[in-house]
């Protein structure tokens, strides 16, 4: 049973009095609880969405050498929210140009198709909005939808540059969305279900319980997934759909005030929705070390919404980490050129993601689950996986000394801060 | 599925309102002054030539095409899979394996295709 379920039941008994099982009322009191969970949702994604707009661009400041937002408020913490302010008392322009029906629609759909995502995702343990049985495909479906927009955006404007950066992202993530399908093949082909609960339930809480570390293939089709992701949601390397030197800013050109903030929104929900997904089916999602689903729902009272409380957490921690690994890429790799972009997908993600479908599905005929040799493979992936984040993180380091030493060369005193203090 | 397919439609509708309250205000909030230089065109500021319905390239078209083959193949590929684990352990997982591996054989030859003809070049 899931929470809301849970929580309508619990509603009926104690406002109403009433047996939820026989009461002609409880579809609607479940209604109610869904609307408001799907309130709670975008309070979510806006809250969040901010203070890590305002951390990005601390970082991409500090990445490029200035200091970014640091007037409003503390530290500039309150950055985000003199955007939205500011983006809500503009002027709402409609280009006399422009197809109006087509023009004014375009960011419903965007946010739409970008907010639907958000029923299937796998907050915590018991906390997700529906556990449809056709939840990947529902994700792949949904997304689509934000093509949709784009393109309308595009079209809408009457402007050329509208039109090429519509057509551009309408290419691209078109294009992209056919290594990432193939790269969640491989997940489901392990979990044997679409249901995105059904997926966290087949992994577990242990890092070598992940998908990702199940075996080579996995290993490969994750970071597959992850690249094909930061395609579809326009990030540098990938953001040539707004490639400002060359298309000033694409679709979104003629928007003003509250309809360019839902494009923007809904690019950066796209970010944290891809990040979530990469988190729910590579990296174990929820899933807490050293205690099975099965007995979280079996608590009671307190302990089970404790029980709750640290799924959700553990999977939020994981999300955000990808999240930061997508910023810091962002602001380290330049643009590619277009047709660079294309041949990078065409060429090598498809064909190397069909590649990994075919050796999910010989490792699962010939490597039986639990023997010996699973056993050696995820020892293996997971020592790989260790590999490959310390390399990284004392890559890091090394960089943050150059960069100390850097400064000390050129300016003969100490202007180097640590990542923890800002200017 | 009925009943599964009602918290999404319900959430979509929340989204939909939510967008719309938030347009409304700002329509309400913000200023409106109309200008016949606001209202045209961005075209960096000098005034806007020509059409709009520019031609563009063909390779879009060819990408879509490409799209609509292979995505569909991803998705034809979903149900598949999820029968495949029964069959594995009914143990007739190599007819399983044969049917699906005819189906890729013929797509595979198209993709070989369609990149000998230079059709995922982007020129």
């Amino acid at each position: 049973m899931n929470i809301i379920q849970h929580v309508a039941n619990l509603l009926i008994r104690s406002v109403f009095h009433a047996d939820p099982a026989s009461w002609p009322w409880t579809w609607l009191v479940q209604a109610v609880v869904i609307g408001i969970a799907a309130f709670l949702a975008f309070a979510f994604v806006a809250i969040f969405a901010g203070p890590v707009s305002w951390i990005e661009r601390r970082i991409a400041g500090r990445i490029q050498s200035r200091i970014g937002p640091n007037r409003v408020g503390p530290q500039g913490v309150l950055q985000w929210l003199a955007d939205g302010v500011k983006c809500w008392l503009k002027e709402d322009l409609v280009p006399a140009a422009a197809d109006r029906p087509l023009f004014l629609a375009a960011p419903y759909l965007v946010f739409t198709g970008m907010f639907g995502a958000f029923v299937v995702l796998p907050f915590g343990a018991q906390v997700v909005a529906a556990d449809l049985n056709v939840g990947i495909l529902y994700l792949l479906a949904i997304t689509s939808l934000v093509v949709v927009g784009l393109l309308m955006a595009g079209w809408g404007s009457n402007s050329k540059w509208a039109l090429f950066g519509g057509v551009r992202s309408a290419a691209q993530l078109v294009s992209y969305e056919v290594p990432s399908a193939f790269s969640l093949l491989c997940v489901v082909l392990l979990a044997g279900t679409l249901s995105t609960q059904g997926i966290v339930a087949a992994q577990g809480g242990w890092p070598w319980d992940w998908f990702i570390f199940r075996n080579p293939f996995m290993f490969a089709a994750f970071f597959l997934y992850f690249t094909a992701a930061i395609a579809e949601g326009n990030r540098t390397p990938f953001d040539l759909p707004e490639a400002e030197s060359e298309i000033v800013a694409g679709y979104n050109i003629e928007y003003s005030g509250m309809r360019f903030l839902f494009f923007l929104f809904a690019e950066w929900a796209n970010i944290w929705i891809m990040a979530a997904i990469s988190a729910f089916a590579f990296l174990g999602g929820w899933q807490i070390p050293g205690i099975a689903p099965e007995q979280i729902a079996a608590t009671k009272g307190w302990e089970f919404v404790g029980w709750q409380a640290l799924s959700w957490t553990i999977f939020l921690v994981k999300a955000t980490f990808l999240v930061f690994v997508v910023i810091q890429i962002r602001w380290t790799l330049p643009r590619l050129r277009v047709d660079q972009l294309m041949i990078t997908c065409w060429k090598y993600l498809v064909p190397l993601s069909m590649l990994m479908v075919l050796g999910v599905l010989v490792l699962l005929a010939l490597v039986p689950e639990g023997g010996g040799a699973d056993t050696i493979l995820r020892g293996a992936m997971v020592g790989l996986g260790l590999a490959v984040v310390l390399v990284s993180a004392l890559r890091v380091r090394r960089t943050f000394r150059v960069d100390r030493e850097h400064y000390r060369e050129m300016e003969g005193r100490d202007l180097w801060y640590p990542p923890y203090r800002l200017p | 599925m009925t009943a599964s397919a009602v918290p999404v439609l319900l959430v979509l509708l929340v989204a939909v309102l939510f967008a719309a309250l938030f347009l409304v205000l700002s329509y309400w909030l913000g200023p409106r002054r109309r200008d016949p230089l606001k209202e045209s065109p961005y075209e960096c500021g000098i005034p806007a030539r020509g059409t709009v319905q520019i031609r563009f390239f063909v390779r879009f078209f060819l990408v879509a095409l490409f799209f609509l083959i292979f995505d569909l193949e991803a998705v034809f590929l979903y149900p598949w899979v999820l029968v495949f684990r029964s069959s594995l352990e009914s143990g007739a997982a190599a007819f399983a394996l044969g049917e699906m591996g005819v189906f890729l054989a013929i797509l595979v030859t198209g993709f070989v295709y369609v990149w000998r003809k230079g059709g995922l070049e982007w020129q």
